[in-house]
This record gives structure tokens, C-alpha cells and sequence, in this order.
């Protein structure tokens, strides 16, 4: 097989991207955790985490001198960047987290509450997406049950161009749960805390360019999750 | 639509898996990791992790066995135990949980809610909160696991809690631990009824027909129990067929056509 590729984990101090290192690895790429300008420019794929208020992300982002590095990478030459949870959000141009504040700008929309009405807020736990258009991230995925992944936010992203819409979600209201737009995409959900579906998803990411490996998806998934198993009963072997 | 979760709960106690009855009594199972690898295979859509050691110096189990379980699980994780700061927290969160569960300090010291909601969000803060029966059979809210009553109802606290930034409820019966007599169900309407935010019912399960009811009558957004699924074979799919026979939306992910199977023949 080539060369893993590098895919950086930008690392502003917005909540816990071990998992997300875990899974890129188990997929067989190479995670760098960083917010090193050189790592960045080096890496495949970019992939922006993040848990906590909107506010604080963006001005993470700008205290560690990130946005011009990411729109070198993402803007002009056109790297693929896969924003997750807070991380996606950060995409829109506005937010309302925790006072208002300024996003990258890099998908239209503005990200505001759940409306708590007759639903309880945070939305937290596994909910279904609808898919709206075609994406290489759907790639064999079982489209005969629900599509469950798991979600765990307060604050959802209202694109104003349903176009970068690829799947939504209903939870008092109907929001993006992924959206794309050319080489940006998103996810409210966490994919690596959603078993087999998120890593199918993740995995569809990772390798969006190579048809022949697009084509393993599923039993890629399988093995890893058949082969997850505890260093204490390998030594009790 | 949301679906209803299925918890599992690992009771760890000097780094040994044990049943736990009345908050009293704990009976050792064995090794938490292989419980956990279990329940990774089986479709379940959360895992509950709490270490009960008393008096312990620090967090160094937890986080060990947090960051083993991050490795193999790619489900949530809450864990808990002891947490008093967000020092603590951000130890926790960064050896891979995706929660963490307040009870005790929680009580001690309100402020520590907000001030955690706020550096970590309220959905990573889950507040666990353990009840016992008076003899005049009121509600209230115990603490340092069970052994100190602190004179708050748990309906008074449910909400009080909401509104300092908890993001969610782990709500536990110590009259009902290791009882096997089900789900405290008014306890758990009564709480669900005060708040806004999730809760998480846990207590009392003693067969598989228990768990559906903590949604179906207690109205809970997901149901947990610790024993049960250290004894019973394949007990998560059990649990999860009996919760979609009951009607309730649930995750029927990986091993589909084998939970399906046993859907037809509960």
C-alpha cells in the first residue's frame, strides 16, 4: 500500500480531539495533532475538531494565528478540511454562542439556539439524518435502517444556501447535520463516537479521492471494530 | 427523530468491576476492560463509567482505564468519581471522555457547576444525582455515595442545577441499587417533570422488562443499569429488542439482523 497520508488535527485547545486521533488512526492515516504552520502546510487532509462556545473557538483560532494558515491551505490551494461539532460551525459567518461573534466565512450562515420550546436542550444522544443530495460521504453506508450518529450540542448552523446542505437533522427544528461545499466539509455530529456509521462517514472523508479504497469501506469498518478488543484478554490468551 | 438511549454503567471500585447493592454492599465481578470491550460489540449507545473507590488520593485508575476505553469504544463516554475541579475535568476529558459526572462536589459546592458549564460547555457536565426514601417517604439527595443526607429534595436540586449549567441528569436510586425490583418510576417522572434538560434513570433493573419501563412510564431520555449486564448473555441486545418491542425509537446499528433475529423471538 502508499503512503499513509498526514491528516492534521488542528489543535486550538477546544475540547477533546483524542478520539478523533484514535479513529484517523485506526483508519490507517497518519494524525498529527498541531497548530504548527509547517505540519499544516505538510498534511493531506486537515480536519478541524472542536467542543465548548463559539466565541472562544474563533478567538482560538485567532490567538494561535490559525486563519490565514487554513485559508492558504483550504481557500487557495483547495485542501480538503473536514470541520466536526463546533468545528463545522466555525465554517458560518456568524455565531450567537456566548455573545456574537465572527466565524471563517467559509460556508453562508449563522449559528444560533436550539429553540427550547417543547424539546430539551443541549440535543444530546443519537439522532437520524436525512440525506438532501449526493455526497461521496454516503458511500455504503446501510441506507436500509435509520442513519443514526451521535450528536451533543445547544447551538446548530442555518445555512443560507441549502445547497451545501448534504443531510439534515429534526430536532424542534430542521438544521444541517452536513454540509459541503466543494473541498469544505462538515458534520454536527461526532463521527468518532458514532460506532460503525461514523466511521464509515470518517473513513469516506479520509479517502474521498480514491475510488479503490472507497470501495472497502464497509469491511474496513468490520475489521476494525471486530478487532477492538482489550490488551487484558490478549495477555489472558 | 432522538432516539432513546441504553447505558450501560461500569461500577469500578480499587480498579476491580463490582456489583454494587444499596450503595453498601459490593460484590467483585472482575476486570472492567473486557466488560467494556463487550459492550462496544453490542449496540449499546453510551457508556457510564464511575469509580466509587472511596477516598482515593487521585484520578490515576480513571484515567488510565478512560484512555483505554477511548481506544477501543467508539461510543460516548461519560465518566466520574471524585471529580472536584476542572483540572479534573480537563484530565478526564483529555485521556477521552466525553462527559463527566459531578454528584458529591456538586452539593458541596454549586458554584463548581457553573463554573465547569462554562469552561467545558454544559453538555460535557452531567450531574449525578443519588436519592434514598426517608421513613416518612420523602425524596433525598445523598452524598459521599450513599453514607450523607444533605436535607435537599431531588426535585429542588433538579432544578437548580439546570440553571447553574448542568447539561444533564444521572438520576440513581439507592434504595432501589442492586435491588432488582425495577426503576423507581415516580422518582424518575418527578425529576423528568422539573427539568428541561436530559436525565439518565439508573437503579433498580433486575430483568430485562425493567428497562423499558424507566421511558415508557418514567419518561426518561435514556435508561442505564449496571448488574444486569454483567450476568446476562448478550444482554444489550436483549435489552434493546425489549425496548423496540415496547415501542420505543431506538439504535438498531451493527449487528443488525442479529438483534432483529431476536426481536422476532422475544
Amino acid at each position: 500500500m502508499s503512503e499513509k497520508q498526514i491528516i492534521a488535527i488542528i489543535d486550538y485547545e477546544m475540547g477533546n480531539i483524542g478520539s478523533i486521533e484514535n479513529a484517523v488512526k485506526h483508519l490507517e492515516c497518519k494524525p498529527l495533532i498541531t497548530r504548527k504552520v509547517s505540519d499544516i502546510n505538510r498534511a493531506d487532509k486537515l480536519i478541524l475538531p472542536g467542543v465548548g462556545a463559539f466565541r472562544q473557538g474563533f478567538q482560538n483560532l485567532k490567538k494561535f494565528d490559525l486563519i490565514s494558515v487554513l485559508e492558504e491551505n483550504v481557500i487557495k490551494q483547495g485542501k480538503p478540511i473536514l470541520g466536526i461539532c463546533l468545528g463545522m460551525q466555525l465554517l458560518s459567518d456568524e455565531g450567537f454562542e456566548d455573545g456574537i461573534s465572527n466565524g471563517l466565512g467559509w460556508i453562508p450562515g449563522i449559528v444560533k439556539r436550539i429553540p427550547d420550546k417543547n424539546f430539551r436542550v443541549p440535543h444530546i444522544g443519537w439522532n437520524n439524518i436525512l440525506i438532501k443530495d449526493e455526497s461521496t460521504l454516503f458511500n455504503q453506508l446501510n441506507k436500509d435502517l435509520d442513519l443514526d450518529f451521535y450528536f451533543i450540542h445547544s447551538y446548530y448552523f442555518h445555512c443560507t444556501d441549502y445547497h451545501n446542505v448534504k443531510a439534515s437533522c429534526e430536532y424542534g427544528v430542521e438544521f444541517a447535520a452536513i454540509i459541503q461545499k466543494n473541498n469544505i466539509y462538515g458534520m454536527q455530529f461526532h463521527p468518532e463516537k458514532s460506532h460503525r456509521n461514523g466511521l464509515i462517514i470518517l473513513y469516506n472523508f479520509l479517502y474521498e479521492n480514491n475510488d479503490n479504497m472507497l470501495n472497502n469501506s464497509h469491511q474496513v469498518v468490520d475489521n476494525i471494530l471486530e478487532n477492538a478488543i482489550s490488551d487484558d484478554r490478549l495477555h489472558s490468551c | 427523530m432522538l432516539k432513546k438511549r441504553l447505558i450501560p454503567c461500569i461500577l469500578v471500585r480499587d480498579n476491580l468491576l463490582v456489583q454494587s447493592i444499596n450503595f453498601s454492599k459490593y460484590l467483585p465481578i472482575g476486570k472492567p476492560k473486557i466488560a467494556i470491550e463487550y459492550f462496544n460489540r453490542w449496540d449499546v449507545d453510551e457508556i457510564v463509567v464511575l469509580d466509587i473507590t472511596p477516598n482515593k488520593k487521585d484520578h490515576e485508575n480513571l484515567i488510565h482505564l478512560t484512555e483505554h476505553i477511548s481506544k477501543i469504544a467508539f461510543v460516548p463516554l461519560t465518566v466520574g468519581g471524585g471529580v472536584k475541579s476542572t483540572e479534573d475535568i480537563n484530565k478526564l476529558l483529555k485521556a477521552g471522555a466525553d462527559k463527566v459526572s459531578i454528584n458529591t462536589n456538586a452539593v458541596l459546592n454549586p458554584e463548581f457547576i457553573t463554573k465547569a458549564s462554562k469552561v467545558f460547555g454544559s453538555q460535557d457536565i452531567v450531574i449525578s444525582i443519588d436519592v434514598k426514601t426517608d421513613i416518612d417517604n420523602n425524596y433525598e439527595v445523598y452524598i459521599f455515595g450513599g453514607r450523607e443526607k444533605t436535607g435537599i429534595d431531588p426535585f429542588t436540586w433538579s432544578k437548580k442545577i439546570e440553571k447553574l449549567g448542568a447539561g444533564e441528569i444521572l438520576l440513581n436510586s439507592i434504595d432501589r441499587d442492586g435491588m432488582k425490583n425495577g426503576y423507581d418510576i415516580q422518582l424518575i417522572r418527578s425529576v423528568v417533570d422539573s427539568v428541561n434538560i436530559p436525565v439518565i434513570a439508573i437503579g433498580g433493573v433486575g430483568k430485562i422488562s425493567d428497562i423499558p419501563l424507566g421511558i415508557t412510564e418514567g419518561n426518561a431520555d435514556a435508561v442505564a443499569a449496571a448488574n444486569i449486564f454483567q450476568y446476562l448473555e448478550h444482554s444489550t441486545i436483549q435489552a434493546k429488542a425489549a425496548m423496540k418491542n415496547a415501542g420505543i425509537n431506538v439504535r438498531i446499528g451493527t449487528k443488525a439482523n442479529y438483534a432483529q433475529k431476536l426481536l422476532h423471538t422475544l
